[in-house]
């Protein structure tokens, strides 16, 4: 059983407050904070990635397509440049008879024919195949000279034509060389030998100038630049990174070994030639333009991020401030209805209460009164005085008891609504009865001011009595024992009375001065529902009026009440 | 008017027995009914100037008793007794139809002889 009432009386307690905790508000606004922005930013950000990868793609593609082509059609011309000197030579050495060849008339005029024609010869001189440069023409006496023990010289014996790596030589400027080799009918074989200025393959490569960071050069086999380098150095310096593996088309690499991660090293063989032709790129400086385009989006999600957080943030803290806000009406007017239900709970129990006692004090009262006849009635009645002494005490007790009944049915009947005309200083002075033996008892001393000639309102005397209690209750808990209450009663105006009631008890501060007529708010700890003032200010506002605090702590409290004079 | 009779109407017989015998003590002729039709049928017989009436009274309720006695002798004044105040709309129902007073229980003689002795007057 008692647990069954426990339970109740818990439930009961559950009931009593709907109101959720202030934590469970801010996790509430956290939560749909967080839920509504990652909703609204999630597709932006995936929106965003697929943009940047595809965006990578295109770059790419954009990059290396036209730089392989580039190196491709710069071989070619490389290529040709060169394959068109040695099919020169070729042509000289098929067309012309050895001893046509072995005129030096003759071939001073066709060394003049071929660099007037393909440019780039410096000298031309015809060997024989003992080695013996046995004319020579040309800016230097090179004549008889033998080459016998050079390398140049045993390859061309081998596979018809040579074309030498770029080097000084005692020229002493940077050349290279073709040879051709012609058999002779007698099994002997000469050779055609030119030197080319190393200018001739700079000037196929200088016209394509790609912007400042990029480097495009011509390396040998073994790693030696053939022409300069910006970032490698000048002819004949090593290159710094590794020689390209062979390749047959023209390639490029993003991740060449060695080459910094923003480079691009595209390479291609020049066919029949030591030469590779390498070009390195900043990628960066090639995206200069791409990059913003590649920022713009970027900066675009920033922005709508930064922008829906700010959109997200306020609205969810309204929407919350707005629940709240109404949970907190909801939760007020549940405990004002509450607290009706309560005090006409209490206003019928009292009304039986005071019913059933009247009965039989009416009947003590007659039957007292009757007793007083009789010994009034009854000339030589013995002991008459001290008969109707007791008599008259019996009378006195029951008129105190009869004027607690009728306080008792005069509370019930209050809580019936209704408007009457009502004198507030009687209605104070009704009130501070109620609680006369407090007065008392704590030797609290109450002072009334009642300047108004006037202080009939028109007003619910029920709905005022209560007002005027918890104000008053609040005073005298507030007070210590000997402290004092004030209450006055002045005109405001000409439609409007004052009930001021002062006390020097505590004081409020001004923080809670603030916060006292809210629901749930108490300054007793658990000994107070934090209903009570909040309770009369809905009152004296649905009477029509205002109430107001003025404290100072450690002085005491003053409450004003204002009142309209005729009904709102 | 100093000598007028008294019709007590109350279901408490202990109270109105013993006010009848006070006010007999004083002169006054009351006599005494429990219910509304007993009170009505003694007004049939018996000629009353007052009559004194608890607002609750057992089977006929003592609106409707004052009524029917309003209809039949309106010369008869009617007071109400109540002990505990009632229905406010009823009270204040009777006080528009007879203008008359309301005593609260427990009552004063005196007080109950001087209020009788007005309303008389005021006829």
């Amino acid at each position: 059983m008692d647990k069954i009432s426990k339970k109740t009386a818990d439930s009961n307690q559950e009931s009593k407050t709907p109101m959720r905790s202030e934590s469970s508000y801010k996790r509430f606004r956290i939560y749909t904070f967080i839920l509504i922005t990652s909703v609204a930013i999630t597709p932006l950000i995936i929106m965003t990635l697929v943009h940047n990868h595809q965006y990578q793609k295109a770059v790419q593609t954009e990059l290396i397509y036209p730089l392989t082509r580039l190196i491709s059609n710069t071989k070619f011309a490389i290529e040709s440049a060169i394959d068109e000197r040695k099919a020169a030579l070729t042509l000289l050495v098929h067309e012309k008879s050895f001893e046509a060849m072995s005129n030096e008339e003759s071939l001073r005029r066709t060394f003049k024919n071929l660099k007037n024609t393909f440019g780039g010869f410096i000298d031309l001189g015809v060997i024989d195949s003992e080695g013996n440069q046995f004319f020579y023409v040309g800016p230097y006496d090179l004549k008889g000279k033998n080459y016998q023990d050079q390398e140049w010289f045993y390859e061309v014996s081998l596979r018809e034509s040579h074309v030498s790596e770029v080097f000084m030589g005692h020229r002493n400027f940077p050349h290279f060389v073709i040879a051709v080799k012609h058999d002779r009918p007698d099994d002997g074989f000469y050779v055609l030998r030119a030197t080319i200025d190393q200018q001739l393959l700079t000037d196929r490569i200088q016209p394509l100038d790609l912007g400042n960071s990029s480097d495009l050069f011509i390396i040998n086999r073994n790693g030696v630049l053939q022409t300069s380098s910006r970032a490698h150095g000048g002819i004949l310096k090593p290159f710094s990174l590794s020689v390209p593996p062979y390749s047959q088309q023209a390639e490029v690499k993003s991740n060449y070994p060695e080459a910094g991660s923003s480079q691009l090293v595209g390479y291609a063989y020049i066919d029949r030639s030591p030469f590779i032709l390498v070009t390195v790129q900043d990628q960066r400086e090639l995206l200069k333009n791409w990059m913003s385009l590649r920022n713009d989006p970027l900066w675009f999600l920033i922005g709508s991020i930064v922008l829906i957080i700010v959109v997200v943030f306020i609205s969810s803290s309204y929407m919350v401030r707005r629940i709240r806000l109404s949970d907190e009406s909801r939760a007020k007017l549940f405990h004002n209805i509450e607290y009706t239900n309560k005090m006409a709970s209490i206003g019928r129990l009292a009304a039986s209460v005071a019913h059933e006692i009247n009965n039989p004090l009416a009947i003590i009262n007659e039957k007292s009164g009757l007793l007083k006849d009789m010994v009034n009635f009854t000339e030589d009645f013995t002991q008459r005085e001290k008969v109707l002494k007791l008599v008259d005490s019996v009378l006195g007790s029951v008129d105190r008891c009869s004027k607690v009944t009728h306080r008792l049915l005069g509370f019930a009947k209050r809580m019936e609504v209704q408007t009457e005309l009502i004198d507030v200083g009687l209605l104070l002075k009704e009130v501070l009865g109620f609680l006369g033996k407090e007065v008392e008892h704590r030797n609290i001393s109450v002072h009334f001011d009642l300047s108004s000639e006037d202080m009939t309102i028109e007003s619910d005397r029920g709905q005022l009595q209560q007002v005027f209690l918890n104000i008053i209750n609040n005073g005298f808990a507030a007070v210590p024992d000997g402290g004092w209450l004030r209450l006055a009663v002045s005109e405001v105006g000409m439609n409007k009375i004052a009930v001021t009631i002062c006390d020097n008890g505590n004081g409020i501060s001004k923080e809670d001065q603030k916060r006292i007529f809210e629901p749930f708010f108490s300054t007793k700890g658990q000994f107070g529902t934090g209903l009570g003032l909040s309770i009369t200010k809905n009152i004296v506002e649905t009477l029509g009026g205002t109430i107001e605090v003025d404290s100072e702590l450690g002085e005491g409290t003053c409450f004003i009440i204002s009142l309209p004079k005729k009904k709102v | 008017m100093e000598n007028f009779r008294l019709l007590l109407i109350d279901d408490e017989e202990e109270l109105v027995s013993t006010l009848v015998e006070r006010l007999d003590m004083r002169g006054i002729e009351a006599e005494y009914a429990m219910s509304g039709i007993a009170a009505l049928k003694l007004l049939e017989q018996k000629k009353f100037d007052v009559v004194l009436l608890d607002y609750k009274l057992p089977g006929m309720s003592g609106l409707l008793v004052m009524e029917e006695i309003n209809k039949r002798y309106p010369q008869i004044k009617v007071l109400l007794i109540t002990g505990a105040g009632g229905p406010e709309e009823e009270i204040t129902r009777f006080i528009e139809l007879r203008s008359g007073e309301v005593l609260l229980k427990p009552i004063d003689i005196e007080v109950l002889i001087e209020t009788v002795k007005k309303s008389l007057k005021e006829k």
